[in-house]
């Protein structure tokens, strides 16, 4: 009996030592699930989610104060991954926090009317815009987000949204869609 | 005699290339308006260097390459720049993309070339491509890939066999069998120009065995010499023998999955019709301007082999090949089995264009809606890539890309055997391709974000360090402020010893009055 109790506490000890040890050396800085869902989030810094930026966002899922379903430029694909990297039930796109945009778009300055304020450039979450005061500022469209903060900010009202536009080399073939309607019908039948 | 090796799968399909080839090469007309699209190769978009109103000569350099896999334009002939502007390019998606049009004036006026005939041989191989690059040379085969790229054998790869791809698999399609059967010699000349450059040993063109005249005009236009380096092999016809990594098993049995290149095993492909644009860039100094286009299909009155001018637009072409448009049900650029339908006939010929096909509405197979998969395993035993169809089918519709990747999606050749087996009429090669291109999509999607992640880190890393730049400066400015303030109570200090001293000075020795002032300096 003694024997027993005091093997077991024995093992208890090598093993709390080991687990102990093993805590402290294989220690990871910072919350690797963070990284894993910032990774997902489209970072486009917009802000929609109440948040201050896809990172806040992020560390807000992690802890479990804000829901997957919060990011409007990320949309249902978004969500999807959360979901499933969550282990979560995916759910529909929180339509307080916007709705989903059917294109990508970026946003351009009319240089005609603009007075060079600088407003839009400290605005800017990804230094996209280039200019300075009393200059003509323009946006670098490769690294334009499409998170709209600029817009509010413009005295003058001269920065616009477009959408991007598809070239051959962005175009995707369509989902064959004809024939999953087929499908259902004969599956019904 | 080589031993030739069978791939896995792959189909017998009737030929249907006697329509086309009972000719010779027919000339085609110069059109008042040529259209040259700035993207007709793998790789980056090129430059323009004319403006709206230059006039140009037939073979002038109209755009440049860009970056490195890229490729130039010339103008087909001579005329004046009349527009830079979108039109409609031959691609499924009927994007429109920037073309430079021509108006011709008729003259065909070439720009002064220099011919290097022989000369070559004493090009070193670097130059040689430099050449070829120039000419604007790409893979005439259908893939559009800058040819001078895959010239270069590599610092550490050897290259013993370089191959020409003459199969010409696909049904209906006989440019290059006209072009083996009137214009040997140009294509060995070629070949024996892109040795050079590779420093390959062995040459093999590989051709079906159903274009025995081919095979014929190739072996005839070898002279002795050339044939102790140059073998002719004649490969069983079975769709898809013509692409690059099925011809490459069936001449050397070498199996290449997507990741690899032929060249790493020292093997290079390159078709037939390419081998012959290089032999023109070098010997004659003429750049790509034109190539062998088959214009075959019930609704074609005078079906044929036409030797087109780039940029010349299909409605043109289709005119001379005399097309009955009441006929035709379906236009389709390429072959039966890999072409794409379009409906414009406003859309240039490009250096990939090898076919335009018609179909009338009897031969049209009867609207066949999809029907679910039955699990028959017939697409599996046709697949030339050695892949599952069926899998990747289930995971292309429920859009399960992580899945299809590890099913080797991308080692798909889109040969469309599968689609052509199936019997629930599934359009498999459209889920393929969908899943692509949209994974590439993603990953473009994934490349900005991750972009934007690092500015955006940035950004905030500056505004933390102005926040900290600010504040260390206010609290200098503080202390400065609190020094000068202590300081004055230290001044008073200094005044009341100096008072001290002086009331003692009258009776203390002189040399310590240089100490204090030294004090109340500083």
């Amino acid at each position: 009996m003694l024997e027993a109790i005091l093997v077991l506490a024995g093992l208890a000890v090598v093993f709390g030592l080991l687990l102990g040890f093993a805590a402290i050396r294989f220690k990871i800085e910072g919350d690797p699930v963070v990284d894993k869902i910032d990774a997902i989030l489209p970072q486009t810094q917009c802000g929609q989610c109440t948040y201050a930026g896809c990172r806040p966002y992020a560390e807000a899922i992690a802890s479990g104060e804000a829901d997957i379903n919060q990011c409007p430029p990320g949309g249902e694909q978004v969500i999807i991954e959360l979901a499933d990297l969550l282990d979560r039930e995916p759910k529909p796109l929180n339509e307080e926090h916007g709705t989903e945009k059917e294109a990508k778009t970026v946003v351009i300055i009319d240089e005609e009317i603009c007075i060079g304020c600088t407003l839009c450039i400290q605005a800017c979450p990804v230094d996209a815009i280039l200019g300075a005061a009393k200059q003509m500022h323009t946006v670098i469209a490769d690294e334009c987000t499409g998170c709209d903060l600029c817009i509010p900010p413009c005295p003058v009202d001269c920065i616009y949204i477009v959408p991007i536009e598809e070239t051959l080399e962005t175009w995707t073939w369509p989902y064959p869609d004809s024939e999953q309607d087929q499908e259902e019908e004969t599956g019904d039948a | 005699m080589r031993k030739l090796n069978a791939f896995h799968g792959g189909l017998k399909l009737e030929g249907h290339k006697q329509i086309s080839i009972q000719e010779p090469i027919i000339t085609a007309e110069i059109p008042e308006e040529l259209i040259h699209p700035l993207h007709q190769h793998i790789g980056d978009t090129a430059q323009p260097i004319v403006e709206v109103g230059d006039r140009v000569l037939t073979g002038q350099m109209i755009a440049q390459a860009e970056g490195f896999i890229s490729a130039p334009v010339h103008a087909a002939s001579s005329g004046t720049v009349i527009a830079i502007e979108p039109r409609l390019v031959a691609h499924p998606s009927s994007i429109k993309d920037t073309c430079i049009v021509i108006k011709t004036d008729g003259k065909d006026e070439w720009i002064e070339t220099t011919p290097h005939n022989e000369d070559y041989k004493r090009m070193d191989p670097s130059g040689l491509r430099n050449l070829i690059r120039d000419s604007g040379v790409v893979g005439l085969g259908g893939a559009g890939f800058p040819s001078y790229i895959k010239l270069n054998p590599g610092a550490k790869n050897g290259i013993s066999t370089l191959i020409l791809n003459g199969a010409e698999c696909e049904p209906y399609i006989t440019c290059d069998a006209a072009l083996m059967i009137e214009r040997p010699r140009e294509i060995i000349d070629g070949l024996l120009i892109m040795r050079h450059a590779l420093q390959a040993k062995v040459c093999l063109i590989g051709i079906e065995d159903n274009k025995p005249e081919a095979i014929q005009a190739m072996q005839q236009a070898l002279t002795l010499q050339e044939k102790t380096i140059i073998d002719v092999i004649t490969i069983p016809t079975r769709y898809p023998a013509g692409s690059e990594k099925q011809l490459i098993k069936t001449l050397t049995n070498i199996e290449l999955n997507a990741n690899q290149l032929p060249v790493h095993n020292g093997i290079v492909v390159h078709n037939v019709a390419t081998a012959a644009a290089v032999g023109h860039a070098v010997l004659l100094g003429k750049p790509l301007i034109s190539r062998i286009v088959t214009v075959t299909g019930a609704a074609i009155d005078r079906p044929n082999n036409y030797d087109v001018r780039l940029g010349t637009s299909m409605q043109v072409l289709s005119r001379q090949a005399e097309l009955q448009s009441h006929k035709m049900e379906r236009l389709v650029v390429g072959g039966p089995m890999m072409g794409f339908e379009i409906t414009e006939l406003e859309s240039p010929v490009l250096k990939t264009t090898n076919c335009l096909l018609t179909i009338t509405a009897e031969e049209l197979p009867q609207e066949m809606h999809a029907m679910p998969c039955i699990r028959c395993g017939d697409c599996i035993r046709v697949c030339p890539a050695n892949l599952l169809p069926q899998q990747l089918y289930w995971h292309a519709r429920a859009k399960d890309f992580e899945k299809l990747q590890q099913y080797s999606l991308f080692d798909c050749i889109e040969c469309g055997c599968c689609t052509y087996v199936c019997p629930s009429h599934i359009p498999l090669v459209h889920y393929y391709r969908f899943a692509k291109t949209e994974i590439g999509a993603q990953e473009r999607d994934r490349k900005k974000s991750d972009i934007a992640r690092q500015r955006h880190e940035f950004n905030q890393y500056r505004a933390e360090r102005k926040k900290q730049d600010d504040e260390e400066r206010r609290r200098k400015k503080k202390e400065l402020l609190k020094k000068s303030q202590q300081s004055e109570h230290k001044q008073d200090a200094i005044a009341a010893a100096l008072a001290r001293v002086n009331a003692k000075k009258e009776k203390a020795p002189a040399n310590t009055d240089i100490d204090n002032k030294k004090e109340t300096n500083q």
